[in-house]
């Protein structure tokens, strides 16, 4: 349907564009031609004075606005602004949908109009108001142009079809909706108001019989409590004045070190709530039938750092726990191995120690999973483009900064890390020559092998220094002759030993990473995360190889009855220095090297606290945790007991003697990162471990709830079995379990789907870039066509403003003549 | 806390429940309220007056408080008032509860200075030196703001015609997971 419209204006002689103007600005030649009559309107409506006119200086209004485009070059993107436009079309730029949207209120109705209709019309998959598609602009197809008089009968039509479609949602759906909305709080009473008043609710209080006031009253004061209730609950939400504390000061790196410190401390409450509940509290009720020779040491103190002596037979390790079915009631006597369920609750201690320990993990790693998954979403961007300055103008300030101070110290925080990221993105674009990017390339090559070589030095000195103190408890088992208080202090050489190597050597790194120069800051962190990480993870794996492949395998040689006692012990000990030599960190590192810098070097800015060193200690404490749990049920409260502990002193350090980071630091990345290392080489590593343990060890003879069996696994192998023998429906429960646990194929088949499925997700990411590439340049040419628009009705204007002062000059004119 | 010195009529009370789950913080909102109206008991839909709404502590050091007296206040003279409801929304925008779409839609609002309904380059500068403060060592050079605002606009300016509309600044602060109030 190809019109021929006809202008009124002369355009068609100097169209540049295209010379198939009908087919392709057709759909627009109506809104054009609208838009002249508009005009038209308008200006016969308000006569132009001659000063308005003399103000819209023809001349320069002339000048073509392309020569000045081309001129500037790659400033392309001004083409809206800096020019100076006539009134008229100011007048109609101002009302374009896209600027109005945020200030009008009809604009607001009818988006939130469209988005109701859309609920409604999905009422049955019910989607959260946050992912609903934006369709912010409402399109130009739809309204045109409106002018004020039209406008307004609009509006109160949207209005209309808003407030049915409110009325048609459930009651939940339409507190969403309200709550969402935009709109000042006089206009959504209105509307509440409209939307009851014609669900005829309306109670007028003055009319309604006195009993039903008083209902009426007993309802408001429920909702008081209810309200107050949910108060009090959301206040006692853990530490929450404490972090909004921490995170107005020193900013979100330093809060997000906190938040993970929260984080691990449920996920100990956790497991210490399904281990106490399951196995330490029916172990502590039911006496233990296995006759102790307590020797009980009179040291209370080293007690506790050892973790020997009087805790070795205590609820704390493996040892204590029985393996025979434990019973209820003081009636029935000691009865055999088997689950007879003749008297009382029989708790059969072996299989459910190893099905609690197998689903504590299985859980705790369900939930890390989902944790990283969703943090991953926050942070990863499905589109290429960084953003980062923007986001960071935009969404820097906290309008929760009170103090005069702390908004000065803000303000300097923001002032810095703009003038680094600008620094950053803009020094990307410099090059360097060969000789000194050789240089650059081969002083990080130098710095990588220093640390590459400490770490193995450290570790082969961890691993030399274990064989000689296991000789050592050797010597010791056999001469029999030994103080036993040496004896005891000489366990705690090997985690004092690690304890100081994973002190020390972080230092170490820093001053190597001090001597590199980097691109940029972030890069800096990654590599001295990575660094840390890789120390970490060798000297775990190696001590790791210290108990399984040494202490396990040959028990008998350095006299242990029960080697898992033992190495719950180890670990323990492990755990309480990590946890000293922390605290002395803290009081070394930080309070005396401000006290130094401040003093002796005279610096004015008190240290920086070091974000990346403390989570990965963080993340080393919680394996080792990981690790002891198979063996020590209790280990996750002694956890929690340091976690406690580590919050308060960190926050009392942090006030006294560091200050926030002028250094960018993107908080949600580094926790996505963070969480990602706990359950990758942390998680992981514990979990296979303990499947290491469980799957091929063989437990002690003499103690502990697997006695006798082959692996801890039998266990599980056992009670099928048994109900198999019990019960013969069941015959095909051993079978089956060997079938589907012990055959490797059922794993590799998992794995490959798996696999399959991440494929799979990823084909959709990818998809999704390229769709969203597509919108991104289309959202360009509509700009384009805007752009083009706008330049057009400019034309449209000087050629009006042209003649009308002719017509008014040659009227002066002819009056003067008169 | 405030349940004493409230003068709020009930009524009103399950009509602001809309917004509001803390029946408590509507309480000490009207008394700061009331406070800041000089003791005068008039009905609570009288204007306080920027000055005086500028006193409040939490005010009195933020950069943005004249703009976000200006965008909450629903007064014919445009002068920067607040009555009560405006009071309660401005308290409301920022509290835990707001939906993301509510603190952006009224960030954009704030930082547009010149009330144009886009930020322009003028409007973007002038953000830049709310946020970096006023003090010679804070302060971004010219050629650092051009380039922040050349970089600003070539990363959130998508239909590139030089200016950050309500729909393009949305879309930026959906991507940014640290936003927060």
């Amino acid at each position: 349907m190809a019109q021929r419209v006809s202008f009124d204006f002369d355009l068609v002689t100097d169209v540049e564009s295209p010379a198939d103007e009908d087919g392709v600005h057709d759909s627009f030649s109506q809104l054009i031609q609208e838009q002249c009559h508009d005009l038209h309107d308008v200006i016969e409506m308000t006569p132009l004075d001659p000063e308005e006119e003399s103000r819209d200086d023809v001349e320069s209004l002339e000048a073509p606005v392309y020569q000045r485009s081309d001129s500037d070059g790659p400033q392309q993107t001004d083409h809206l602004i800096g020019e100076r436009w006539s009134s008229d079309t100011l007048k109609v730029l101002s009302s374009m949908p896209s600027r109005t949207i945020g200030r009008s209120r009809g604009a607001i109705i009818s988006q939130y109009c469209n988005r109701t209709m859309q609920l409604r019309r999905r009422r049955q998959s019910r989607p959260s108001i946050q992912h609903f598609p934006r369709s912010a602009r409402p399109s130009i197809r739809g309204y045109g142009v409106e002018t004020d008089a039209a406008g307004f009968e609009e509006e109160e039509n949207k209005r209309e079809r808003l407030v049915n479609n409110l009325q048609n949602l459930s009651d939940s759906d339409r507190v969403r909706m309200l709550r969402a909305m935009p709109l000042s709080l006089s206009e959504k009473k209105e509307l509440r108001m409209l939307v009851l008043n014609k669900a005829e609710h309306s109670v007028s209080q003055n009319q309604i019989p006195c009993c039903s006031q008083l209902k009426y009253y007993i309802i408001i004061a429920l909702r008081h409590g209810w309200y107050s209730w949910l108060s009090f609950l959301s206040s006692l939400q853990l530490w929450q004045t404490a972090l909004k504390c921490v995170g107005g000061r020193f900013g979100t790196g330093v809060l997000s070190y906190f938040i993970f410190l929260r984080t691990l401390l449920f996920f100990n409450v956790f497991m210490f709530l399904v281990t106490g509940l399951l196995l330490v509290v029916p172990q502590a009720i039911a006496h233990p039938d296995l006759d102790q020779n307590i020797t009980v040491r009179s040291t209370w103190g080293l007690e506790v750092l050892t973790g020997a002596g009087y805790f070795s037979h205590s609820l704390l390790y493996y040892g204590y726990y029985s393996n025979k079915p434990l019973q209820t009631g003081h009636s029935c006597s000691a009865s055999s191995n088997k689950t007879s369920s003749s008297c009382g609750l029989s708790y059969n201690m072996p299989l459910i120690y190893f099905f609690t320990i197998g689903a504590a993990f299985f859980i705790t790693c369900i939930i890390l999973v989902y944790t990283m998954s969703k943090s991953f979403g926050q942070s990863f961007r499905i589109d290429k483009s960084k953003g980062l300055l923007a986001i960071k103008v935009f969404s820097s300030w906290d309008f929760k900064v009170i103090k005069k101070s702390s908004v000065r110290l803000q303000r300097a925080n923001i002032s810095t890390q703009l003038k680094e990221l600008v620094a950053e993105v803009n020094h990307q674009k410099l090059k360097f020559p060969v000789l000194q990017r050789l240089f650059r390339l081969s002083i990080h090559m130098l710095a990588w092998i220093m640390c590459l070589g400490s770490t193995l030095a450290c570790v082969l000195a961890v691993y030399y220094f274990s064989e000689y103190m296991h000789g050592d408890l050797l010597r010791r088992a056999h001469t029999n002759s030994s103080d036993p208080l040496l004896e005891e202090a000489s366990l705690l050489a090997i985690p004092v030993f690690v304890s100081s190597l994973n002190l020390l050597l972080p230092g170490f790194f820093n001053v190597v990473a001090w001597m590199e120069e980097y691109d940029s800051p972030s890069v800096l962190n990654y590599i001295s995360i990575s660094r840390n990480l890789l120390l970490k993870v060798s000297v775990l794996g190696v001590l790791c190889y210290h108990w399984l492949g040494r202490v396990a395998t040959d028990p008998q040689s350095l006299g242990l009855e029960c080697w898992e006692s033992f190495v719950g012990q180890e670990l323990y000990r492990f755990l309480l220095m990590d946890f000293i030599f922390m605290l002395l960190d803290t009081f070394f590192g930080e309070f005396l090297w401000r006290v130094f810098s401040q003093k002796a070097l005279k610096r004015e800015r008190k240290p920086v606290f070091d974000i990346a060193r403390n989570v990965l200690e963080l993340i080393y404490g919680q394996t080792l945790a990981w690790l002891g749990v198979l063996f020590s049920p209790l280990l996750p409260a002694v956890q929690i007991i340091k976690l406690l502990f580590l919050f308060y002193m960190k926050k009392v350090s942090l006030k006294m003697n560091c200050q926030a980071s002028g250094k960018p630091w993107r908080a949600c990345q580094m926790t996505t990162i963070f969480i990602t290392l706990l359950c990758f080489p942390a998680f992981l590593g514990a979990a296979v471990c303990v499947t290491y343990t469980m799957w091929t060890i063989k437990p002690s003879a003499s103690c502990g709830p697997f006695q006798g069996l082959k692996n801890m696994f039998q266990a599980g192998k056992r009670w099928f079995q048994e109900l198999a023998a019990a019960n013969p429906d069941l015959h095909w429960l051993p079978s089956a379990h060997a079938y589907l646990v012990e055959n490797p194929l059922f794993l590799f088949l998992s794995a490959g789907i798996f696999l399959i499925v991440i494929y799979f997700h990823s084909q959709v990411v990818d998809g999704q870039r390229k769709i969203i590439e597509l919108l991104q340049e289309q959202i360009e040419n509509e700009g384009e066509d805007k752009k083009f628009l706008i330049t057009r009705l400019q034309h449209i204007h000087e050629r009006k403003r042209r003649v009308t002062p002719r017509r008014v000059k040659e009227a002066s004119e002819d009056s003067s003549y008169s | 806390m405030g349940g004493t010195s409230s003068k709020l009529p009930k009524d009103l009370l399950s009509e602001y429940q809309v917004r509001l789950t803390h029946v408590m913080c509507l309480f000490r909102a009207h008394k700061i309220f009331s406070e800041l109206q000089g003791g005068e008991n008039g009905p609570y839909s009288s204007r306080v007056s920027m000055q005086k709404i500028l006193t409040l502590p939490e005010l009195k050091a933020n950069p943005f408080r004249k703009r976000l007296c200006h965008v909450f206040s629903t007064s014919d003279m445009k002068d920067g008032s607040l009555n009560f409801e405006d009071f309660l929304d401005l308290l409301s925008a920022f509290s835990d509860t707001a939906t993301l779409e509510i603190k952006s839609h009224y960030a954009f609002r704030i930082f547009d200075f010149d009330d144009d309904g886009t930020l322009d380059a003028r409007d973007l500068e002038k953000l830049v030196n709310c946020l970096t403060g006023e003090t010679d060592d804070t302060r971004l050079t010219a050629e650092e703001m051009r380039q922040l605002i050349s970089n600003i606009l070539e990363e959130s300016d998508i239909d590139k015609d030089g200016t950050v509309n309500l729909s393009e600044f949305q879309h930026v602060i959906s991507r940014s997971p640290d936003f927060v109030r």
